[in-house]
Formats: structure tokens, sequence, C-alpha cells
């Protein structure tokens, strides 16, 4: 049933009326109001130099980007061939790969690096089994460093890679396999030159939505990560919480806020259902 | 060359493994929040409830448990309302924008959560909104509305326009379409949509985190601060309780979908 136009902004006003006043305007409030106590726009333009190009923030840059990129590696060679295994399953196996990759999903990010924590502490599970087995002497260093962080962070972005990837090798007939296959080719050439190109596009989307939300984390670096693990979200939170320079995290949110955009303007042409041509 | 049955077997192998790591870290905190050791311990060798009973022996942390529900309840109440009105209005509207609009509905799952919490703090630390526990809601809607949106779209799918048509021809009013036709065929959809949105602000943590101040502390803020100071065992159950909330909000989306035959993945 068609809808009348007044009819349909009628219904869309509320949502409508929600972004602007909740999100888009308090972002832009936030964004042009700290900066504009600093001054004209050369003071401003001075002002972001320093901050910017400061130690401090191009140390944190290279963190957050390094610790994206391992991530996202990690998070793709480990999500492969579960995505595969899903793709390929029936029935229990099926729901048992499914339920295993959703339920963490749906579990609370805290919850999820709290559990981490508990295992990799000085105390934790991981230690009492190498001791126990007498694998090493001390305990490890598994957690409060970059070790601590990655591993954290890979269980929690897995979910995410695996489902974009599942979505990806579900739609490739399996048919096209078949048929390489009864024309002689070995299974290697079968993945390499049938199965790999028809995913590929999937790969790219895994890839880029991980970093997208690798680059944005807070909370499990916070946690897991020493002092030489700062991430640029959890440097916004100290500008705002400990220092209260609006205008320093303003900058570096303009950062992480243009960096996420174009990579996601990048992200949804890849992540239509069909492979692009 | 390997066989094609040991090629198999190895990534037989491999998935299980990876399946294991998945769940066995949630299942390992679950087992030793029953620990009657003075330290989390797995296996643990004697079995008791003491954590949870110094979880809700502390007011702090009931207190915490109500503003979570509060929070959760309304955010699903608001989320669910606005969300329906916005997802039938793109579907069966026709208006100028409506690509654009539809777009930047989803954008504030995109943009980091910290920015959100940091922009929302910026504008409620003006107007004293801090520890304002619906205003928390208000905040959560925002990123729970891309959730709802997305499941009651492929819920609206499945409604045929022709039957809408169809009660129109018969005499019903827009309204009753839309409430003795429309509503009913949404509604596992619409039973989904609420779940997931109150786990949406029920697991938040960045934007409550700075939206809570001292009165309005949820669960996930609780455990953070405690989180800040050391790794203690109360948090364990904390987080199993979390765990039980979720796989029961879960369970009761696939129950409802079963029985409704609603769209079989409402989430994709």
């Amino acid at each position: 049933m068609p809808l009348g136009r007044l009819a349909a902004w009628l219904m869309i006003a509320p949502a409508l009326i929600l972004l602007i006043g909740v999100f888009l305007l308090p972002i832009g409030w936030f964004l042009i109001g700290s900066l504009a106590e600093l001054g004209t726009l050369t003071e401003i333009w001075e002002e972001a130099q320093d901050v910017l190009f400061s130690g401090t923030v191009a140390r944190v840059l290279l963190n957050t980007n390094g610790i994206g990129a391992v991530v996202t590696l990690l998070v793709l060679v480990i999500g492969y061939p579960v995505s595969y295994a899903l793709s390929r399953a029936k029935g229990f196996a099926f729901t048992a790969i499914l339920l295993c990759i959703v339920l963490p999903y749906f579990t609370s990010t805290i919850v999820r690096t709290y559990a981490w924590m508990v295992l990799l502490g000085r105390t934790g599970l991981i230690n009492q089994i190498l001791l126990g087995l007498g694998l090493v002497d001390a305990p490890l260093e598994l957690m409060y460093n970059r070790t601590g962080v990655i591993i954290g962070m890979t269980y929690v972005l897995l979910p995410y890679m695996v489902l974009t990837l599942y979505a990806a090798m579900k739609a490739v007939d399996p048919r096209l396999l078949q048929a390489a296959e009864g024309m002689g080719a070995s299974p290697a050439t079968v993945f390499l030159k049938v199965f790999m190109p028809l995913t590929l596009h999937g790969v790219i989307a895994g890839v880029l939505i991980t970093f997208i939300l690798a680059i944005g984390f807070f909370i499990t670096p916070a946690l897991m990560g020493g002092p030489g693990d700062m991430m640029i979200a959890m440097l916004i939170e100290r500008e705002v919480e400990l220092t209260q320079n609006w205008a320093s995290a303003a900058m570096m949110t303009i950062v992480l806020l243009a960096v996420t955009l174009i990579l996601y303007g990048v992200y949804s042409r890849f992540a239509d259902k069909e492979a692009p041509r | 060359m390997m066989g094609p049955v040991l090629r198999a077997t190895l990534l037989k192998a491999l998935v299980v493994l990876l399946c294991f790591g998945l769940v066995a870290p949630i299942v390992i905190v679950a087992i030793a929040s029953f620990s009657g050791d003075g330290y989390l311990k797995f296996p643990p060798e004697t079995l008791s409830i003491r954590w949870y009973e110094r979880f809700l022996g502390d007011y702090r942390w009931r207190s915490a448990i109500v503003n979570s529900l509060f929070i959760g309840v309304l955010t699903s109440v608001f989320s669910t309302v606005i969300g329906f009105l916005a997802a039938y209005a793109l579907m069966r509207g026709q208006f100028r924008f409506k690509a654009v609009i539809a777009s930047l509905l989803l954008m504030p799952v995109i943009v980091p959560h910290i920015i959100t919490a940091v922009a929302v703090y910026f504008l409620s630390a003006r107007m004293g909104l801090v520890g304002v526990r619906p205003w928390i809601s208000v905040a959560h809607t925002v990123v729970a509305l891309p959730v709802v949106l997305v499941i009651l779209q492929s819920a609206l799918r499945t409604v045929d326009p022709a039957l809408e048509r169809a009660a129109m021809v018969c005499g019903c009013t827009r309204f009753g379409v839309f409430r003795r036709v429309v509503l009913p065929l949404a509604l596992p959809g619409m039973v989904s949509a609420a779940l997931f949105s109150f786990l949406t602000s029920f697991d938040e943590l960045v934007i409550s985190l700075f939206l809570a101040g001292i009165r309005a502390e949820t669960l996930p803020v609780r455990i953070w601060n405690s989180l800040l100071l050391e790794v203690e065992p109360t948090i364990a159950a904390v987080s199993t309780l979390l765990k039980a909330v979720t796989t029961a909000a879960l369970a009761v989306d696939a129950v409802i979908r079963k029985l409704r035959g609603g769209p079989v993945a409402a989430l994709r």
C-alpha cells in the first residue's frame, strides 16, 4: 500500500529528530564549539599542527594503525576457515558452528574482555597450565602489554569477520566448484582460481569492517593494554575526562571520524550482496 | 599430496578447535564463577555461590542491576516504536532523500562509540543531563535504532502489500489497516527488535561510561570501574549473569521465530 508523502514524513520524523538531535548536532557542536574557542581559523590550524604532530599523538596513531592491522590480519586468518566450514555445513554442524560465533557476538564486549583477563593474568588459567606442565619457569606476561591487546581484540572482532565472509561464501554456487573439479582441476586450483576470486569482495569487506571497528576500539585496549599501547579512542577519552582539553579531543575526533567514514565509503561498495563484475 | 579425506579431517579438526576457542573463555568464566576458592581457579577445587552472594549482597551492584534494567527496557520501548514507524515509512513510502536518510540512520553503528559518547557528553554536561537515566536511554536508542531498523525492514518485507490494499478496499481505515493487518503480521519481528535493542542497551559501556555519573551506574560501568582496580572474582558472577540474560534473549528470539515461521535470519 503506497504511503502518502506527508504520512511517510510523519512516520520517519521521530527517528530523524533523534538522529539529528542526539547524534549529528552533538557531534557538530562538540567539534565546532571546542575548536571555535581557540580563536581564528589560522590559530586553530596552528594549534592543530601542534597537537596532531606532537610526539604523543603521532605515537598513538602509529599504535592504532599497527594494532588495527595486526588484529585484522589475525581475524582474517582465523575467520576464513571457520566461515568456509560454516558455509558448507548442514544440520547440526551448521547450528553448532553458528552458535559458537553468535554467542560471543551478542555477549557484551566488557564481559568478553574480562574472560580473557581471567585467562591471561599472571595467575590465570594459561599460566597455570604452562607452569603445571613445566613448560615455563615463571609466569608469562600475557596481559597489560601488546600481546594482551591483540589477543583480546582479535577475539572480540572475530564474529564480524566470520559473518561477513559467510555471506560471500554462501553466495558461491557449489556447481561452479564441481564443474571445475569435473574438468580436472586439482582442489588447490579450484580454491585459488574459482573460490577465492568469487569470495574476494567478501574478504575486502570483512577486512575493512574489522579495521574500521578496530581503530575505534576503546574498552579492550584500555583494560588489557600497557602504558605503551594507548590507542586513539583512549587518548580522546583521556583528553575529555582527565585534562578536559576539548579542543585537542575534537582534533583527534576529526581524524578518527574522517578515516572511519572514508573506509566505510569504500566498504559499502564491496559489501553489496552481488559480487562486483 | 594430501588425500581429500585427510584434508577434510584436518579442516574439521581446525574448525572444531577454533570454535572451542571462541566459546571456551565464556564457559570457563561461568564455571569459575562458582568457585569456592579465594581466587578464580579453573577447574575450581570447591564449589560455592559466595561470589554471587557478594555480588547480590552489595547495595551498589544491586542498584546497578536496577539501573541497567530500567535503561534497557526504556531503550527497547523507544527504539522499537520509533524504529517501527521509520521502517514502515522506508518500506512503503516514496519521498525525497529516502536513500540518504536510510543510510544516515545506520551511521551510529559505524561511527566509533567513543565519538558519539564524547559528543553527547559535551551536550549533556551543559544541560545537567549527566546521571539522568531516561536520557541515557535516549542516547542508547540512537545506537540501538540501526539494529532495530535492519530487523524490522526484513520483517516488513514479508508483509504482502496486497493484504493491506485488500483491507483498505474492504472499508478498513488506514489506521485500521495498520493496527489489524501490519502490526500482527510484523509482530515476531517487533519482538526480535525489542529483544535486541534491550541487549544493545544492556551491554553498552562506552556511552554509559560518560553519561552515568555516579547516580546511574549500569552493570557494564560498574564492571569497568572495578576492573580498573583489580580482576576480582565477583565480576565472574556478574558477567555470568549478563551472559545468562543474553542467552535467554537469544533463546526467546529463536523460539518465537520458530513458532511464527517469520524471517529465518532477521539479522542478516
